[in-house]
Formats: structure tokens, C-alpha cells, sequence
């Protein structure tokens, strides 16, 4: 008795769970096409779907993508073992001031190249940017730019398809990486990471790819505004080459001027710290590399000028990743901005421009 | 009256203080090929794309299958198939592949895509081709994959940009032949763009000449040359030869032409001529030639194609 309820209470489960399962993934995506729902066909792949697909397949089958990652992972890869080799006892020594060693694997090296993190920052951009800097121009340098414009799809799909797109691919890179880096290390060390750790690492990598669809929209932006991909190319490069050289020089220009003397008030003083704090603010990669220290290196307990008073009582500890997160969480909210004004910009000049064929 | 697959009110469109398209009325009925006849630059892909809802329009309305494109260009797009001017495929993709993106995009279930990709490469003859990558196809080849790329979403009208720009002369003929049998067969509209005056006048139904943004005459090619040729719509050329029998200088010969009614103007010149009648004068022109004695050595009719009507409104518009 007691049996065939259970029994006939399962099988009402099943079948009220079987309802929506059967119809989910036939097509994901119609909440995004409004108004044609007596278009929808039952096993139709929904446009915005097949677009998306089709430019991730694009992206890896295309020889920059494989150069450029085989060079990023090789440059990872190499740090590592070099990081492993003689690290050891780097690792042991600095674990007596934390208990992090795992985290060390993505920030310390023995000198000979430099660590993961500075890769990841250094070769991240240039990853975005060759993905993006194409993306709308060599369509419309090929003539099909307005051939799937003609076709029933929304012209902000296009944008959005290509941005989607290279996200993922984004994803899948730093992923693939960051995987990589801690499978190794857990093999040479022989010590799994903790759950801290892990989670460290995991968010590490979402704000890194944060970062690098930063420069990826900056990017698309310039490869809306222009028609020759070189142009685009170059422009993203340098604006990649003035945040990480000219401006950093810039920017001490003007805090040498506000330099206050030995015996200046500790408002001056304040002033100054919170200047050349401000100053650098702006800068993407001066975002990301304050993300990257706070999340890798959990001793770090402060982005800005500290006080005294504010130092006063502190327990010299690490702090949880919640409180780390908290501490970049300005700085997150800094990259996400920038992206979305990248994507903006290329979203009114786009769907403002007047697309003829080449 | 036939139901109007593309009707044009009023429309407009400037870029700064140029003109493009200058209060353009125009309606196209279904199953008709129409074609749009222009120099370069006359605003014909301007009109073309602002019925797609490619581009905005400043004034006038346009409707294409009955919807207003300006406002639901999607529904519009999903009942017309355009081949731009040029166009372009993914070269790292097989015919087959493109005509499958295409389909998806259109919503097309994966089954029915590649049963219509295959029927219609079939159609434009690239049944061969479908499995070898674009970038490998021959201008001819690439042309008809475009046609077969609009075909594949069955549409109910087609829209062609200077299809046969740089086809040699034997693949034009056979694109057009194309073009004149789909249409025919499954009852599609098509709007077709060019500047070649003989193509537009094998295929076309109706014409329309689009100059500088307005639309100059309309209707069938030769009812246009009535419009345009009011006065004087026939010409004869000829040239005399001088026999012992002549009995007339060239002076009196072409006084007497001019005198004879219906012919309008008479250019002589080193005995060949060129008059201008309003009705065929042919047969009196010989006899009047022989009778005063000279030999006639050629006459030929001329026929009013477009490339006169072409000029003439050309020449026209210097005077002005």
C-alpha cells in the first residue's frame, strides 16, 4: 500500500518534471525574439543561436586565435615549471608567513620569467584586442555584412553575436589556463589547494575575463568606427601601449608637481596619496593589476593610502576572500563601466550607420 | 488592379544638403519585373535600401508586401530576399555552408535548410560547386549563389542590386534567364537595379528611369519612348550616291525631303542624311531619292532603345 503511493507519487513527479525539461533547450533563446512567436517552429535553431556558433567556430578555427594561444599557454606553462623547479623552496619559505603556497603558484617566480599574473595582464589585452578588431569591418570589407542584414535578424544581434561569442572563447582560454596552472601544481606540490584557494583562483579568473572583454569591446568599438581592420588594429594597440607606458609617465608629471615637502601638513600629504591614488584610476590595467593583488595575495588589506589611525588595532592577518572581494569591488565596478561604454559607443554607431555593400 | 507587392509614397531621403532620392512615387505590382534604370549615382541602392529598412527615410512611406518598412523592417526582410550590389560569402565556407547560415538565420528548421539549399543550388546550377569552398568560385558562380542565397528563404519578392556587374556577356544572359524563369514560375516580384539599358530591356516588364533622385518616366519601354519622343519618335539614316540621271543638287534634294509631310528635320551632310519624322517615312524617303535620280546606297530604320532615351534626356537636361 504504502509502496504503490510512493510509487504513483514518483511517477506524478516525473511527469511534472518532465514538462518543462522537454521544453527548455529546444530553444533557449526566444525570450531574445519577441513578436515572432507564430514564426517559431518547433526545431528551428533559434538566429541569434546559429550566429553566436558560428562565430565562436570562426574564432578557433582561425590561425590568430591558435598562435596566440599556444603563445600564452607556452608563456604560462614556462612560468610555471620555472616557478616549480627552484620554486620549491621559495613556496616553503613563504609559507611561513601564509598559509596560501597554492596562490603562490599565480604570483611568484624565480626571476628568471616573470609569473602567471603579470602574463595573464600583459598578454590579456592583446588577446581582446585580436579578437575583436575585425569583427564588424572585415564583415563589411567582405560584402556580408549586408547580406545578413537583409535577413530577418535584428542588426543589434550581429553586435551581439560577436561580443557573446568572443566572451566565450575568452572564457574557455582563461579557464582552460587557470586549470592547467593548478593541475600542475597540484601534481609537483602534491598538496591539493584549499577551498579558499580554489575559490580565489575561480574568481581570479571571472574578473580576468572581465578585463579581457574589456579591451575585446574596445575593440569591436574600433573595428565599428573603422573600415580598415589595420587601422583598428593599431588603434587598439595603442591605446593598450598609452595606459601601460605614456600614461603611467603622464601621470607622474603631474604628481611631481603636487609633491609636498618633507615638513608639509599631513593634509598635504593626504592630498598628494590620494592623487597619485586617483590618478591611476582610470587606467584598465592599473584596475586589473589592484584586482589581481587583492584577490591572489589575501595579506593585502588596503588599495589606497592608508593613516596611521586606520592601521591602528589591525590584526596583521589575511583577510577572507568576501572582504577581499569587497576591497576590489570599485575596481570591478570600474572595469564593468569601461566595458560598457566601449559597448555603447559601438552600439550607436552601429545601428545609426547606414550599411551598403563594401 | 493587381495587388502592389512595393509601393512608394512620396519618399525622400538626403544626405546633408544632397538630394538622393527626391520625392520618388513608385508601386510595383506582384508578379511583375520591374526594372529601376539609372546612372551611377541616380539613388537607385538608396531606394533600395530604404526598402529594406536598411536606412532611415526623412519623408514619404514605403511598403513592402503590404508593411511599412520603416517600422517593422524584420517582417519586411522576412518577405523579401535582397542580393546586395557585390556581393559578399564567407570564404572559408562551402556554398552549401552559406546557404545554410543563411537559412538558419531565417529560422529555417535544420531538415527543411538543407533540403531547400539543395533544391535551390540546384536551381542556379551550382549543384556541383556545393561542396567546395567559396572562395574557389568564379564571378558567374558567386552571383548565382547569391541568387540562390534569396531564393532560399522563398520570399515574395526580390530585390537585385546591379546583379550582372561584371559578368561576361554569356553568364548575363544566363543569369537573366534565371532570373526571368524563377520569377515566371513561382510568381515572385522582382525589382531589379541597373545601369545596363539592354538587360533591363530583355527582362523588364515595366520600366522606371531614375535620374538624380526622381523618377524621369515609367512604364513599358515602348510606351517610354512615346513619352520621351513625342515630336519626332522615328529617324532615318541613309546616304545617296550620284548617278549620270541626277536631276537635283543635295540642296534641293533635302529642301524636298523636309517639305514632305511628317518629317520634322532634316540633317544632310556629304551626301548621308539623317531625318526625323513622327511616322515611319521609309518607303516615300526611297522613292523620292530614286525618282530625282540618285542612287540610294543605304536606309536603315533606327530603333528607339533605351540607350536613346538615355540620351536623349540627357541632352535634354544640357539645354536646360
Amino acid at each position: 500500500m504504502k509502496s504503490t503511493l510512493l510509487k504513483s507519487g514518483i511517477d506524478r513527479l516525473t511527469t511534472i518534471i518532465k514538462i518543462p525539461s522537454f521544453n527548455f533547450p529546444t530553444n533557449p533563446f526566444r525570450f531574445l525574439r519577441k513578436g515572432t512567436v507564430e514564426n517559431d517552429r518547433p526545431l528551428a535553431l533559434s538566429p541569434f543561436k546559429a550566429m553566436v556558433r558560428k562565430e565562436i567556430t570562426d574564432h578557433i578555427t582561425n590561425w590568430r586565435f591558435i598562435i596566440l594561444f599556444a603563445i600564452i599557454t607556452l608563456a604560462c606553462l614556462g612560468t610555471l615549471f620555472s616557478t616549480l623547479s627552484d620554486g620549491m623552496k621559495v613556496l616553503v619559505n613563504d609559507n611561513s608567513e601564509n598559509n596560501f603556497f597554492f596562490l603562490n603558484l599565480f604570483t611568484k617566480s624565480d626571476g628568471t620569467l616573470p609569473p602567471y599574473f603579470v602574463f595573464v595582464g600583459f598578454l590579456g589585452p592583446l588577446f581582446g584586442i585580436s579578437l575583436g578588431f575585425d569583427a564588424i569591418s572585415s564583415e563589411q570589407n567582405r560584402g556580408t555584412l549586408s547580406r545578413i542584414l537583409a535577413q530577418p535578424v535584428p542588426r543589434d544581434s550581429i553586435l551581439n553575436a560577436k561580443f557573446l561569442a568572443g566572451i566565450i572563447v575568452i572564457s574557455l582560454m582563461l579557464f582552460t589556463l587557470s586549470f592547467l596552472v593548478m593541475g600542475a601544481g597540484l601534481i609537483a606540490i602534491g598538496i591539493p589547494p584549499t577551498a579558499e584557494e580554489f575559490m580565489r583562483i575561480i574568481v581570479y579568473t571571472i574578473l580576468s575575463i572581465v578585463y579581457v572583454s574589456f579591451w575585446l569591446n574596445l575593440s569591436i568599438l574600433f573595428s565599428v568606427r573603422f573600415r580598415q581592420p589595420a587601422t583598428s588594429a593599431l588603434s587598439g594597440i595603442a591605446v593598450w601601449l598609452f595606459f601601460t607606458i605614456f600614461y603611467p609617465m603622464i601621470a607622474n608629471l603631474i604628481i611631481k608637481g603636487y609633491e609636498p615637502s618633507q615638513f608639509a601638513s599631513p593634509k598635504a600629504i593626504y592630498f598628494y596619496q590620494k592623487l597619485k591614488f586617483y590618478l591611476v584610476q582610470i587606467m584598465p590595467n592599473e584596475l586589473f593589476d589592484e584586482i589581481t593583488s587583492a584577490i591572489l595575495v589575501p595579506s593585502v588589506r588596503s588599495l589606497g593610502p592608508l593613516t596611521m589611525e586606520q592601521m591602528q588595532g589591525a590584526i596583521p592577518s589575511s583577510l577572507p576572500l568576501g572582504q577581499s572581494i569587497l576591497l576590489v569591488w570599485p575596481q570591478f565596478t570600474g572595469l564593468i563601466a569601461l566595458t560598457l561604454l566601449c559597448f555603447l559607443l559601438s552600439y550607436v554607431l552601429f545601428m545609426k550607420r547606414e550599411i551598403r555593400s563594401r | 488592379m493587381a495587388e502592389k507587392s512595393i509601393e512608394i509614397i512620396g519618399l525622400t531621403k538626403r544626405y546633408g544638403e544632397h538630394v538622393a532620392v527626391d520625392n520618388l512615387t513608385l508601386s510595383v505590382e506582384k508578379g511583375e519585373i520591374f526594372g529601376l534604370l539609372g546612372p551611377n549615382g541616380a539613388g537607385k541602392s538608396t531606394t533600395i535600401l530604404m526598402l529594406l529598412g536598411l536606412t532611415e527615410i526623412d519623408s514619404g512611406s514605403v511598403k513592402v508586401c503590404g508593411i511599412d518598412s520603416s517600422r517593422y523592417p524584420l517582417e519586411v526582410k522576412r518577405k523579401v530576399g535582397y542580393l546586395p550590389e557585390d556581393v559578399g560569402f564567407y570564404n572559408d565556407y562551402t556554398g552549401m555552408q552559406n546557404l545554410l547560415y543563411v537559412a538558419r538565420l531565417n529560422n529555417i528548421p535544420m531538415e527543411e535548410a538543407q533540403k531547400t539549399a539543395l533544391e535551390t543550388l540546384a536551381e542556379v546550377g551550382l549543384e556541383e560547386a556545393k561542396d567546395k569552398k567559396v572562395a574557389g568560385y568564379s564571378r558567374g558562380m558567386r552571383q548565382r549563389l547569391g541568387l540562390a542565397d534569396v531564393l532560399i528563404k522563398k520570399p515574395e519578392v526580390i530585390i537585385l542590386d546591379e546583379p550582372t556587374l561584371g559578368l561576361d556577356p554569356e553568364g548575363v544572359k544566363k543569369f537573366l534567364q534565371l532570373i526571368v524563369d524563377l520569377s515566371r514560375k513561382k510568381g515572385i516580384t522582382v525589382l531589379f537595379s541597373s545601369h545596363h539599358l539592354h538587360q533591363v530591356q530583355q527582362l523588364c516588364d515595366r520600366v522606371g528611369i531614375f535620374v538624380k533622385g526622381k523618377l524621369l518616366a515609367e512604364g513599358k519601354i515602348s510606351s517610354l519612348a512615346e513619352q520621351l519622343f513625342s515630336k519626332n519618335a522615328h529617324t532615318l539614316e541613309g546616304a545617296v550616291a550620284e548617278t549620270e540621271e541626277t536631276s537635283l543638287s543635295l540642296k534641293e534634294l533635302a529642301r524636298k525631303m523636309e517639305q514632305m509631310e511628317g518629317v520634322a528635320q532634316v540633317e544632310m551632310r556629304d551626301k548621308r542624311f539623317v531625318i526625323a519624322s513622327k511616322k515611319d517615312m521609309s518607303v516615300p524617303i526611297s522613292r523620292l531619292v530614286v525618282n530625282s535620280g540618285y542612287g540610294l546606297h543605304s536606309l536603315s530604320k533606327k530603333e528607339y532603345g533605351l540607350d536613346d532615351i538615355y540620351h536623349q534626356y540627357f541632352q535634354e537636361e544640357k539645354q536646360i
